[in-house]
């Protein structure tokens, strides 16, 4: 059963952090969620994998004190 | 390659030689008096005859004032309570389905109903496929499709925008339709014309059940009635009255579950427009804006309009037509005329009881189990309840099943069941988010649907109401062969088209309401004769046939007499097709 990689799987990390923030630039707080939820769903259906996705999710949500 | 079919039981098959003749058909005459009816034998369940009505002025019977006078019965008047093997308490679609496939397996059923007019308004109006297969055997099929619109897509809008649109029956070449739409009173009204055809049906009308005692020998019922009280026993009783059960009450039982804060406005609207027949779904159309709604097409030019309201609005003030008109209007555009048929605003839950069977007293249909109506699941759900119990019921009065088969409609039904509300609390989440990040992810998903096809799958207007499957149930023997597909132990049987005899026929219709195999070999191979086995069917075999079922020479399916598969095998062996049986008849381990 696959689980999430939680080890480095990007080259370039500074690129990405770089990128993302910059994705999100000029919009509200309601326009970056909107766009964050949309991101969320295609990232999940990139990965495919349910349990991998459930996995993150339980991650995620473990760190929410 | 030829496929055969036989049928276990006790019915001896031979009638349908005599009907297809067509020298009987000519003496039969309509039994519920239609002036210059056409009747002609339809098909076959058993070795009852099913026979068709049709009208030929077509004129409908309106079975909204249809009336049904009460009747004093002399049970009223027996110095102790008379004793009925089957009392169905309800005559609604699930109680007659099933009332009528008992008394088709030749089980004499007492149908007991407070009321004495059939259903009011439109109600349910989507049939499934699996339920036109049922009606069927029930012998209202031809009629239910004939007066009923067929579909089988839909369309998702946002806003003015269309979507997606969903093919519900995508692969051709099956006898019915993934749905017809048609008003619950004609549905109604069908069944409770083929059951007053029926001299094992008993129907009382305006009895009302008021007390109920359920021990290990039988159901007593206490009855209201407009002469008084009086009661009866049954060996079993079945509940079949509705999602406010007062039988339910009586035992002190609940239907629990989760209740959806939201409202809905049905409006039913008579006018000839020139919408397709497909479900069309919006979600936040300009001219109802912030809220979904459903438009469906229903026979005689009605069409069912769905608007969802919210929780804040006023049930009472909303079925105003001063308030409906305007909404419908903004829909249909100003210049469209239209009548209103019937308005009701409603709210859901869904609800199941925490078990089905108690003792000698069962539940089925909206008494036992209740969801919302996106997915058309309720009363496709009571029909499958029906069609489960029947012949399980009729073996265990006969003496030919084990009485716990009826332990199996439980385990079968409670699963579906829970399959139902599990996909209707599904659908329900996505039409009305109960929180600001379910409707902000909802948002999402139905802003990138239409440039994003994976989005549209998230996308939920209802997941539409398709057969249970039973993979777990202790009826199925598990397969020992290797597949590639084909249609699993506990799957409702498949349709294809087949070859009876040289003539096009659809392989539904040759699974009896018995056990039946079906073999792709040769009759010799078909050496082992139980009692009451015939083979009525020769050279099924199809492309059709073979591919949906992963048939080879050999490949040998048992069909249970409510056309779930049993087994399966790649070979054919007598023994095995015996213990299979048994096994679906809970009589394992008795041999």
């Amino acid at each position: 059963m696959n689980t999430l990689n939680i080890e480095p799987n990007l080259k370039d990390f500074d690129a990405f952090y770089e990128v993302l923030i910059d994705s999100h630039r000029d919009l509200t707080t309601a326009q970056s969620h909107e766009m964050n939820s949309k991101l969320v769903l295609m990232l999940a259906n990139h990965i495919g994998d349910m349990n991998v996705l459930r996995d993150a999710m339980q991650r995620a949500r473990a760190t929410i004190s | 390659m030829r496929a055969v079919a036989i049928r276990f039981g006790r019915f001896h098959t031979n009638k349908r030689a005599v009907l297809n003749s067509g020298s009987l058909a000519t003496a039969l005459t309509c039994p519920v008096g239609h002036p210059g009816a056409n009747l002609r034998p339809r098909s076959l369940a058993g070795c009852e005859r099913v026979i068709e009505c049709k009208v030929l002025n077509s004129i409908d019977v309106n079975y909204q004032t249809q009336e049904f006078p009460y009747k004093r019965s002399a049970d009223q008047d027996a110095t102790t309570p008379v004793r009925h093997a089957v009392v169905i308490v309800g005559a609604g679609p699930v109680g007659l389905a099933l009332a009528i496939d008992l008394a088709q397996r030749g089980t004499k059923v007492l149908v007991l109903d407070d009321d004495y007019r059939l259903s009011t308004g439109s109600r349910a109006i989507c049939f499934a496929k699996r339920t036109l297969e049922i009606f069927d055997t029930l012998g209202i099929g031809d009629r239910a499709v004939e007066k009923g619109v067929s579909w089988n897509l839909g369309k998702v809008f946002l806003r003015d925008e269309l979507l997606y649109t969903f093919n519900l029956l995508p692969e051709p070449a099956h006898k019915r339709p993934a749905f017809i739409n048609l008003q619950q009173y004609y549905v109604e009204g069908f069944l409770n014309d083929r059951a007053r055809e029926l001299p094992n049906i008993e129907s009382r009308w305006r009895n009302r059940i008021v007390g109920v005692e359920n021990n290990e020998s039988g159901v007593t019922l206490t009855i209201e009635t407009p002469e008084g009280a009086y009661k009866i026993v049954a060996d079993y009783c079945i509940a079949c009255d509705g999602s406010r059960s007062p039988i339910r009450g009586l035992i002190g039982e609940e239907s629990k579950g989760q209740v959806f804060k939201d409202r809905f406005l049905i409006a039913d609207v008579k006018m000839s427009a020139p919408f397709p027949t497909e479900r069309w779904f919006w979600f936040d159309p300009p001219f109802h804006p912030n809220q979904s709604v459903l438009l469906h097409k229903q026979p005689d030019d009605v069409w069912r309009i769905d608007f969802q309201l919210g929780w804040d609005a006023d049930p009472e003030e909303e079925k105003k037509p001063e308030r409906v008109m305007p909404r419908v209007q903004a829909l249909l555009g100003k210049d469209t005329e239209f009548t209103l048929e019937w308005v009701s605003v409603y709210t859901f839950a869904c609800t199941r009881m925490r078990k089905f069977r108690f003792g000698r007293l069962l539940f089925a249909g909206d008494s036992a189990h209740g969801v919302s109506p996106f997915g058309a699941r309720g009363a496709n759900s009571g029909i499958q309840d029906a069609n489960n119990l029947g012949w399980k019921l009729d073996e265990v009065l006969k003496g030919i099943a084990h009485e716990k088969l009826l332990d199996s409609y439980c385990a079968e039904r409670e699963f579906a069941a829970d399959e139902n509300i599990m996909n209707s609390t599904r659908s329900t989440d996505f039409i009305t988010p109960k929180s600001e990040v379910s409707r902000l992810f909802r948002d999402a998903a139905l802003s990138l649907a239409k440039d994003h096809p994976f989005a549209r799958r998230i996308v939920n207007s209802g997941r539409l109401s398709l057969p249970s499957s039973y993979p777990g149930s202790s009826l199925n023997t598990p397969d020992e062969d290797d597949w590639n597909g084909g249609v699993k132990p506990g799957a409702p049987a498949l349709d294809a088209p087949v070859s009876v005899d040289g003539a096009s026929a659809w392989l539904i219709d040759q699974l009896a309401s018995d056990f039946t195999v079906i073999t792709l070999g040769t009759a010799s191979e078909m050496v082992f004769c139980d009692r009451g086995l015939s083979i009525v069917a020769n050279a099924l075999a199809s492309n059709e046939w073979i591919a949906r079922y992963d048939a080879q020479p050999g490949t040998t399916y048992l069909f249970r007499p409510d056309k779930h598969v049993a087994a399966r095998w790649r070979a054919f062996d007598g023994a095995k097709v015996r213990a299979a049986i048994a096994r679906a008849r809970a009589r394992t381990g008795e041999h």
